[in-house]
């Protein structure tokens, strides 16, 4: 894997360990603007993210984030992104975990993990229609049940769909 | 209760299900004022994205710019002039006191103290004057621009703020004399709407209802920004993690606030108040993640760049969305009657909530 120069050290055993458990699992590791970052292979997110509370001590998760990237896609690369954006306290360090994911993949849900990623994945979901498997409530939070088609995908247009007309 | 219920702080839904009195289960329903923001920035450039956050938490609108422009300032690797950061914290400072005392009449209201929303909104017009004076907007001020500070500050305006913050202390006792020892305030509050520190970490919380639950966790303090390592301030703390303590953490954070302004004031550098910053801004390509301690909670801000003059995604991570999930917990075994009260102890905002 690429080498990255990481000038903390209380981050770099965070990624010494994660190296030494799971190898090539961790698929690419940054680390720009003092944020540490792994991509992951997706079968393995729930044991990662689970060493990465248990052991590690990243108790709290901040937020997720889902990116849709526009085309074209480089070579091997998948259209959908979920970011886990992870936090420690005492001790007050981030990582950041990365998933990649292609159209109608599924990635594990890791609301048994941390709870506040039941609303988070509800509206990733919602936006980006990637389906959590294993989510327990599994629908829409901020569009109406009935809308058509996922709003923060790129080629959804800015001004709307038909689903956007009111039915009066 | 809801979404047009006037306790509910704007268009949130709660389905509530209740034994006689007792709540057993409460599911949130939220989305009724999705405006799509987020969609929207990708087709802004960044400065223009910078006035839009005003529109979220619109109590706490300064709160909103400045997490933006750091991320944003962040990314570009952006030195900003002292001066210029020492201006942010006063004025994220001022918005911090205009949002508790706003949040402390809407909660009095709520419980039934209805002359304290009287006592809080006439307390926070002078904040918002201020706001008004220096960039023209009461509540959606847009008062930062990437790079540092629009304007600076005038001796008039250091001296109004100085006279402000000396008429508040005052104030703030009045209305501690009208609650903090009121047999029915209190009664209304301790031991309502209980969680526990473990509970809080594993919901996400953040801001003063995680600390009123006993975790030391500000990130002013902790991962300071714009220099807030310069000012001497406590972060209160409490162990109750009921609605009591959010009200007196928050008390006291006024107190604090109070504190860190006047230092600023005191030892304001002289120098630029913004670097320079190309007209047309484009952004290295790269992603950040950048967080601040807003008066609701953590607020922070995702933001990958393509290299372009408008950003390929920008995330938002709101405070109060991430606090109302944990109401439902916080409600079992209450009364329905507290369930506003509770609510009102979250500090939620709508508009932050549904982006």
């Amino acid at each position: 894997m690429p080498d990255v120069e990481i000038d903390r050290p209380d981050l770099e055993k965070v990624r010494e360990a994660l190296v030494e458990r799971f190898g090539a699992a961790i698929l690419e590791t940054s680390y720009a603007h003092k944020e540490l970052s792994f991509r992951v292979r997706k079968e393995d997110l729930l044991a990662i993210l689970g060493l990465l509370k248990t052991d590690q001590g990243f108790n709290a998760l901040n937020d997720m984030i889902g990116l849709d990237h526009p085309a074209p896609l480089g070579e091997g690369r998948k259209r959908f992104s979920v970011l886990y954006q992870l936090y420690r306290f005492p001790g007050f360090q981030r990582v950041r975990v990365v998933v990649d994911l292609d159209e109608g993949e599924a990635v594990d849900s890791i609301v048994p993990l941390y709870r506040a990623a039941e609303w988070a994945e509800r509206e990733i979901f919602d936006m980006f229609g990637i389906p959590f498997a294993g989510h327990q409530d599994l629908r829409r939070i901020y569009m109406p049940d009935e809308f058509v088609g996922h709003p923060l995908r790129k080629d959804f247009p800015l001004e709307g769909n038909e689903a956007c007309l009111l039915k009066i | 209760m809801g979404p047009q219920h006037p306790s509910t702080h704007g268009v949130l839904r709660l389905k509530v299900s209740v034994d006689n009195e007792l709540v057993l289960k409460i599911e949130p329903v939220v989305g009724y004022l999705h405006r799509g923001m987020e969609k929207l920035w990708e087709s802004l450039t960044y400065a223009q994205v910078v006035p839009m956050t005003d529109r979220l938490d619109y109590i706490a609108a300064v709160s909103n710019n400045l997490a933006f422009v750091l991320a944003v300032e962040k990314l570009m690797g952006l030195e900003i002039p002292k001066r210029a950061q020492y201006i942010r914290v006063i004025l994220a400072e001022i918005q911090r006191l205009a949002s508790h005392l706003a949040w402390l009449g809407f909660m009095a209201n709520d419980i039934g103290a209805i002359s304290v929303l009287l006592f809080g909104f006439e307390d926070r017009e002078d904040f918002l004057d201020i706001l008004e004076i220096y960039a023209g907007g009461r509540l959606t001020v847009h008062g930062l621009r990437i790079g540092g500070v629009p304007y600076d500050l005038d001796e008039a305006l250091i001296a109004l703020i100085r006279k402000s913050l000396d008429d508040l202390p005052k104030k703030i006792k009045d209305i501690e004399t009208l609650l903090t020892k009121n047999r029915i305030w209190r009664h209304r509050t301790e031991g309502i709407g209980l969680i526990s520190a473990a509970e809080a970490i594993e919901y996400g919380l953040t801001g003063p209802a995680l600390r009123a639950s006993g975790v030391a966790w500000d990130i002013r303090k902790d991962i300071p920004y714009s220099s807030y390592q310069d000012f001497d301030f406590e972060v209160p703390v409490l162990r109750g993690g009921d609605v009591y303590d959010r009200y007196l953490v928050r008390l006291e954070e006024i107190r604090q606030s109070t504190r860190i302004i006047r230092q600023a004031l005191d030892k304001l550098p002289a120098g630029e108040i913004m670097a320079k910053v190309p007209r047309v801004l484009k952004i290295p390509a790269g992603e950040v993640f950048h967080s601040i301690e807003a008066p609701k909670g953590e607020l922070g801000f995702y933001v990958r760049s393509n290299g372009t003059d408008k950003p390929e995604r920008v995330k938002m991570k709101s405070p109060s969305f991430i606090n109302l999930q944990s109401l439902p917990l916080m409600c079992r075994g209450n009364l329905f009657s507290d369930i506003v009260g509770i609510l009102g102890s979250l500090d939620i905002v709508l508009g932050e909530i549904d982006k």
